[in-house]
């Protein structure tokens, strides 16, 4: 007797995913630790690779920071990268919960900045600082949020796309940040070098807290909002929102969240978090306005709010790895002469790995003897 | 009795942590039109997959004409004779009727050769259809004929049908039993998959029942009653719910010309819909799919604005109300859609109650979310509704479509809401859960509360409504008593003169 109909070719043993029906916990948590080892391991190839040592350069940007000789001037940095990096990330995380995605963070944190400086060097010499001080940090929330509301705005209204306007906007405050630096935020007394006053050596403005321990009004503002995004998203009915919003958006509206109010919560919560930290970096460590005053945090916080899967202590968490990178590239690069853009690409690798390990929290790796017809 | 047309033996098919089908031996003969009986979750739809080579069996085998039949896919099914009709249609709106037929066909002839044979069939078999016609305008019964002549062209030897009448009016219900009949007269055999038993009784020469998987009984349908089936189905004896005349109340919704545009693009809009709610009333809405169900729950939940002076609740002016609002003055609604609409998939039971429940359960002070009483909430609702998981910690994707129905209906019920209206509050759920669940509306009306039963299953209005209005492209008819409506009266309250019209071009 024959067999008429199939047809079936054996296969090859195929790699499947299958969904699981919970997302799973131990690989909710495994997943960032797995990620960073994998960074570990292809970084050393590619340190490799150039013709530089890969344990001795790993052992630069993760050891030397922290427990080698100069860690006394190390730390202190680690605290004056992370703040901005964790600050922006969880205003970020907010919207990328929600499915709103603000990628112009940076362009915030410059708004921000410009705006809290802006009324420093307006109301410079006086010195008051129970005024001004609180002044500039209302004007810089306000800064990054009246830019983030641009953004909001026209998606709320017009329906256009916040990635491509935030992102947009970025240039445009670039463009703003070099105007006032050349003109209207200039040193008078800077020899026509550009510049604005330096605002840390400006008592009633510098947002030092210890400078010797690295220690400023950023870090406060970072630990607040991570307490603060923590008890929104394990008690509030806001955090449950944003959630849901993001998670099943016909859902939400079934619960009656409103979207427009969500994007604007989220797209304004996250400017107010870049501009303070734009606040409190141009009033300390950055000191002055100057043309390169940014130097990214908007673009990396993105990395770490992925990097810390979007909760408020993995952010807390990965803004410190992230902080360490950077002070580690830099011990690298001056010590063992790395080129930057591998530590770039070192850092790179991280949020890749992030976002494909990620997948085994909802996925399942199964080994298949597959058919193909 | 001459060699069965098709024999299946021993057919077995494990899925992860569920076994779909085991051990599963029937045979259809030439000309019979074989019942497959059986709750949702039985393994019906797994079976007629294999039979149509969209699954491989793990063990068994099947033979068509003497001959080992295993379809490695729909198309070696279809060369071999096997057709398939299936609950969703898979027609494309922008294309005509001929266009759609010749896409399912693995050898179309020519377009003009295509549509005078069309033509030829339909007449043949009495299902009046244009192939000129654009598919985007058929009502659901017509779009069902352009798949049945696509079947029909390829001379199958066996048809299957997956719940075909559930989109139909009852006349259209009859146009195509008259086809089948027809059919069957010419030797062909139909599989025909169905939970409406008194349909099975009409037309079904044998029925094979499966429960979990197996099969458990057979029976011929014109010789058992309705209720005999269903506990065969069931594997119990099947609670009736009970309805005690209840003592109507003071009006508590009025919905007055209500005109809604609909916010999905195929959608139906509301047009002038009126209709008085009054304690203690259950009102049943019946209708095809797609004339409006959806619509009028977001417009009643709140997830569509209205306009001023369209719906009020004891007076008071609601339409500009958010779904949130309504709630907090005792107005639930239940979705079609329970994945993604009345549920959140990722989301645990727990916070699922949240979802809806914060309001009238007291959940929340000041906008803080008490999780110990949510997560209490929940775990009430999993017990009364007999809502199987682990627990209120699972997420909801983790639950199968009828227990998640009787999660999202238990968590709307136990709010004791004034007004609740659920769209499709058993559909995919047992017989004996789906008893449950009628009772509870019936409960929640006796106590107090107006209920509006949206649904496709007339008997399950006819079961549980005081009145009786239906719904047609957007419009709704006026109520009247459920109480001794005919069959008749109701098809033609469906279908209107609308689509009465339609069945008769040609």
């Amino acid at each position: 007797m024959h067999n008429l109909y199939d047809n079936s070719i054996a296969g090859a043993a195929m790699i499947k995913l299958e969904k699981r029906p919970q997302p799973s916990q131990f690989w909710s948590l495994a997943a960032p630790i797995v990620a960073v080892m994998l960074t570990m391991i292809f970084g050393a190839a590619l340190f490799a690779a150039l013709g530089k040592p890969p344990i001795e350069a790993l052992g630069k940007i993760f050891w030397e920071p922290l427990f080698g000789e100069f860690n006394f001037f190390y730390l202190p940095q680690l605290l004056i990268k992370g703040a901005p990096l964790v600050a922006i990330a969880l205003g970020l995380s907010l919207g990328f919960k929600a499915g709103v995605w603000n990628i112009g963070a940076e362009g915030q944190y410059i708004i921000g900045a410009l705006c809290g400086a802006g009324v420093a060097l307006a109301l410079y010499p006086m010195e008051a600082r129970w005024l001004i001080f609180p002044a500039m940090l209302i004007a810089g929330a306000f800064g990054g949020f009246a830019w983030a509301m641009i953004p909001g705005l026209l998606r709320v209204k017009f329906g256009t796309n916040e990635i491509l306007v935030s992102l947009m906007l970025v240039y445009v405050a670039e463009q703003l940040l070099a105007s006032m630096a050349l003109g209207l935020m200039k040193n008078p007394d800077g020899f026509g070098f550009p510049g604005s006053r330096n605002l840390s050596q400006y008592s009633s403005a510098s947002s030092w807290i210890d400078q010797s321990n690295g220690m400023h009004w950023g870090v406060v503002i970072a630990l607040i909002g991570v307490i603060f995004a923590y008890t929104l998203f394990a008690k509030h009915i806001l955090g449950f929102q944003i959630k849901l919003a993001g998670q099943a958006p016909r859902a939400a509206a079934f619960s009656g969240v409103s979207p427009a109010r969500l994007v604007l919560f989220c797209l304004g919560t996250s400017g107010a978090l870049a501009g303070l930290a734009g606040l409190t970096e141009v009033a300390g460590p950055a000191g002055l306005v100057s043309i390169d005053f940014n130097v990214g945090y908007g673009f990396t916080a993105i990395i770490v709010a992925f990097l810390g899967r979007l909760h408020p202590v993995g952010i807390l968490f990965a803004g410190a790895l992230m902080a360490l990178t950077y002070i580690g590239g830099d011990v690298a690069q001056s010590s063992l002469g790395l080129p930057g853009a591998a530590i770039q690409v070192f850092q790179g690798m991280l949020l890749f790995f992030l976002l494909g390990v990620d997948v085994l929290t909802n996925y399942r790796v199964s080994m298949k003897q597959g058919s193909v017809a | 009795m001459t060699e069965p047309l098709m024999k299946l033996r021993g057919l077995t098919k494990a899925y992860p942590g569920v076994i779909a089908n085991s051990d599963v031996s029937f045979n259809i003969s030439k000309g019979e039109v074989h019942a497959l009986l059986g709750e949702n979750g039985a393994g019906k739809s797994t079976l007629v997959k294999t039979i149509y080579g969209l699954v491989k069996p793990d063990s068994g085998t099947m033979t068509l004409d003497g001959i080992p039949f295993n379809p490695a896919e729909p198309r070696a099914a279809r060369t071999a004779g096997i057709t398939m009709v299936f609950q969703h249609f898979s027609l494309f709106e922008a294309l005509d009727v001929a266009e759609n037929v010749a896409l399912g066909m693995e050898n179309p002839p020519p377009m003009r050769d295509l549509a005078q044979r069309i033509t030829d069939v339909s007449k043949t078999y009495g299902l009046p259809l244009d192939p000129t016609r654009i598919v985007g305008d058929l009502s659901a019964g017509e779009r069902q004929r352009v798949e049945i002549i696509r079947c029909l062209l390829q001379d199958p030897k066996i048809l299957i049908m997956d719940e075909p009448t559930s989109v139909l009016t009852p006349q259209e219900v009859e146009v195509l039993f008259e086809t089948l009949r027809k059919l069957k007269a010419e030797g062909t055999a139909i599989l025909y998959i169905s939970h409406k038993l008194e349909e099975i009784r009409a037309l079904c020469d044998q029925a094979t029942v499966l429960r979990l998987g197996k099969v458990v009984g057979s029976c011929t349908p014109s010789e058992t009653s309705a209720r005999e089936m269903a506990e065969l189905m069931v594997g119990g004896t099947l609670h009736v719910p009970n309805r005690e005349a209840g003592v109507v109340g003071k009006t508590l919704m009025q919905i007055k010309g209500l005109s809604a545009q609909s916010p999905a693009d195929f959608g139906t809009s509301l047009k002038n819909v009126t209709l008085d709610i009054r304690a203690g009333d259950v009102i049943g809405i019946g209708g095809v799919a797609g004339n409006g169900q959806d619509e009028l729950l977001g417009a009643l939940s709140g997830e569509i604005k209205v306009g001023h002076g369209q719906i009020s609740f004891l007076g008071q002016d609601i339409g500009h109300l958010p779904p949130d609002a309504r709630r907090a003055l005792g107005i639930c609604a239940a979705p079609e859609e329970r994945m993604g609409h009345a549920a959140a998939p990722d989301m645990s039971l727990t916070e699922n109650a949240a979802l809806t429940a914060r309001k009238l359960k007291g959940l929340t002070k000041n906008g803080f979310i008490d999780w110990g009483k949510t997560r209490t909430f929940a775990k009430e609702v999993i017990e009364r509704f007999d809502v199987r998981t682990p627990g209120p910690g699972s997420a909801a994707r983790s639950l199968s479509g009828g227990n998640l129905q009787k999660f999202v209906i238990g968590r709307e019920i136990l709010q004791n809401p004034q007004i609740l209206i659920v769209n499709q509050p058993t559909w995919g759920v047992d017989a004996s859960a789906a008893a449950v669940i009628r009772q509870a509306l019936l409960d929640l009306a006796a106590n107090g509360a107006g209920v509006i039963v949206i649904s496709q299953d007339l008997d399950e209005i006819m079961e549980i409504s005081d009145l009786f209005a239906a719904l047609n492209v957007g419009r709704l008819s006026k109520p009247r008593p459920a109480k001794g409506l005919t069959i008749d009266e109701i098809g033609l309250m469906l279908g209107g003169a609308h689509d009465m019209e339609v069945s008769h071009v040609d």
